[in-house]
């Protein structure tokens, strides 16, 4: 069985003060894919995110990753093949370098010296920063914080890549080269986000959630054409299928 | 707020200095942590009324910021910003301690101002030491070093997440408090009310970033422990800075230099 799975089954969360995040979540994306989860805001997307690497276990339903079911035992395992960006990269670099945070990964997993090494080396190549490794994630620009955040996963050698919200707060043109690094990752890719022009450059598939529940999920262009299901889900097409608003061209993208 | 953020900003510089490539610099941090501690210890340890003395240990200052190329400049400025409180500890014993101590010529100087001058001398000696010591190693370095010198890793964990999190949280707090200031108008809405609220909030934005940092921790394989990473070394080099000026030090300490070359240069007149 392909470890790069992920599979949710009748998934429901309720918080402790009793608000119903998630309802009734199913879905499988298979190796390769290029998944976006989006909805409203409200709509349970980050709860969701939470349960595909453990960190909130659910009240009714199951989640699997690869072969593996969540369990407190298999919680290792999955957290290393789930590499997760959170949405501001703050949070998630915490150590006093750059080196240091790419490193925090590798190291709990055990890895020897020499093997940490290359793991930071090539996951700072990878993403276009190896000259930063010895700076302190404070002095560096929004754009450099969100390729650090995704090396630190990268070191881990995931099999998946889970983000919320990549392109948030970066200018356009951070914002244009990170979407074609995203692009070049060969990795299953699960994205949440409002940015739904990157959806529609990055993602075959779309799952759109309302309510705590799956409103929709089936190729992302199919769904962007659905204007009712998308006013109906708080949302509207993405601007480049949307007609010119000053000379009414037709769409960039008309499909 | 905005003096407050500059200082902050300042401090950075500090941390920045940090970044030097001087064989200073490349020392391990340990052995400047424990020359910093003996140098401290021998300066704290004088008599009240001691002055002379004191003044051969500014060669330490003086040869760290000259090797370790930092702007003198700068680390004036921020003793200078000590001073006022040394002062005020001081300020109080030319009033009760009028005993002439020293004499020049025909003058005495009561024992209260000799103390006092002492104090100050000691805050310069010992903060510039202090600030020398991070302008030098950096400091997440010296939160490292104690670690390894045996302090406790919950202690020095929170070290380094306070010093991650310090500008975050400063930025943070500057933030919510010019939104308050722009909205309040003419005194109006700056009171203690809105203040409480303020901080409260703050208290409870930053215990959800904790919670999210921990989730990133989490996500990363993290059990509880941080993992050393290669040992550094404690060479010939960190040993023999260690012994040198510890050597001096304590040689400077138990031996009134300034008095033994006075009466050298007296004794050679007389």
């Amino acid at each position: 069985m392909s470890h790069h799975l992920v599979e949710v089954e009748s998934l429901r969360h309720v918080y402790p003060d009793g608000t119903v995040a998630l309802r009734d979540v199913s879905f499988r994306i298979t190796h390769g894919e290029s998944v976006a989860i989006i909805g409203a805001n409200g709509a349970g997307k980050s709860t969701l995110l939470l349960h595909l690497n453990g960190y909130l276990a659910p009240t009714a339903g199951a989640v699997r990753v690869g072969d593996l079911s969540l369990t407190k035992k298999t919680l290792p395992e999955i957290r290393r093949r789930v590499g997760m960006v959170f949405q501001e990269p703050d949070d998630q670099l915490f150590m006093p370098t750059v080196y240091e945070d790419v490193a925090f990964g590798p190291v709990n997993l055990g890895l020897s010296d020499p093997e940490v090494e290359v793991r930071v080396k090539e996951a700072l190549e990878r993403v276009g920063v190896a000259h930063l490794r010895d700076r302190p994630p404070y002095r560096l620009s929004g754009g450099e914080k969100k390729r650090v955040a995704i090396a630190t996963v990268l070191s881990m050698a995931p099999d998946i890549l889970v983000m919320d919200e990549p392109t948030n707060g970066l200018d356009p043109f951070a914002r244009r080269r990170l979407i074609e690094l995203l692009a070049d990752f060969r990795h299953t890719k699960i994205f949440t986000s409002h940015d739904l022009d990157m959806v529609l450059d990055l993602c075959e598939r779309t799952i759109v959630l309302h309510d705590g529940e799956v409103r929709a999920d089936g190729p992302t262009r199919e769904i962007f054409r659905d204007v009712g299901l998308l006013a109906a889900c708080r949302l509207e097409k993405p601007l480049s299928m949307q007609g010119c608003p000053v000379c009414g061209a037709r769409p960039l993208q008309d499909v | 707020m905005a003096s407050f953020e500059g200082s902050i900003l300042d401090f950075r510089r500090l941390d920045r200095l940090a970044a030097g490539e001087t064989a200073l610099h490349r020392l391990d941090a340990r052995a400047k942590v424990l020359v910093t501690i003996v140098f401290i210890l021998s300066v704290v340890s004088f008599d009240r009324y001691a002055l002379a003395p004191l003044v051969p240990f500014f060669l330490y200052p003086a040869v760290v910021l000259a090797r370790g190329s930092l702007p003198a400049g700068y680390f004036a400025r921020k003793v200078a910003l000590v001073l006022p409180f040394a002062l005020a500890v001081g300020m109080l014993n030319p009033l009760f301690d009028r005993e002439v101590a020293v004499r020049l010529g025909p003058f005495g100087i009561p024992g209260g101002w000799v103390s006092c001058a002492s104090i100050v001398v000691r805050a310069v000696l010992t903060v510039s030491a202090a600030l020398l010591l991070v302008g030098v190693t950096g400091f997440p370095e010296i939160c490292r070093a104690m670690e390894r010198l045996g302090v406790p890793q919950a202690f020095t964990v929170q070290l380094l997440f306070l010093y991650r999190y310090i500008f975050v949280l400063t930025e943070e707090g500057a933030r919510s408090s010019r939104a308050r200031e722009l909205r309040s108008f003419g005194g109006k809405g700056l009171g203690i009310a809105s203040y409480g609220s303020l901080v409260g909030h703050l208290l409870l934005r930053t215990w959800m970033r904790a919670d999210r940092i921990h989730m990133a921790m989490l996500s990363r394989g993290f059990t509880g422990e941080f993992h050393a990473r290669r040992p550094p070394r404690f060479g010939g080099k960190e040993a023999l800075f260690l012994l040198g000026w510890s050597t001096l030090f304590v040689v400077l300490r138990l031996h009134n230099i300034p008095q033994l070359l006075g009466s050298l240069v007296t004794g050679g007149v007389r």
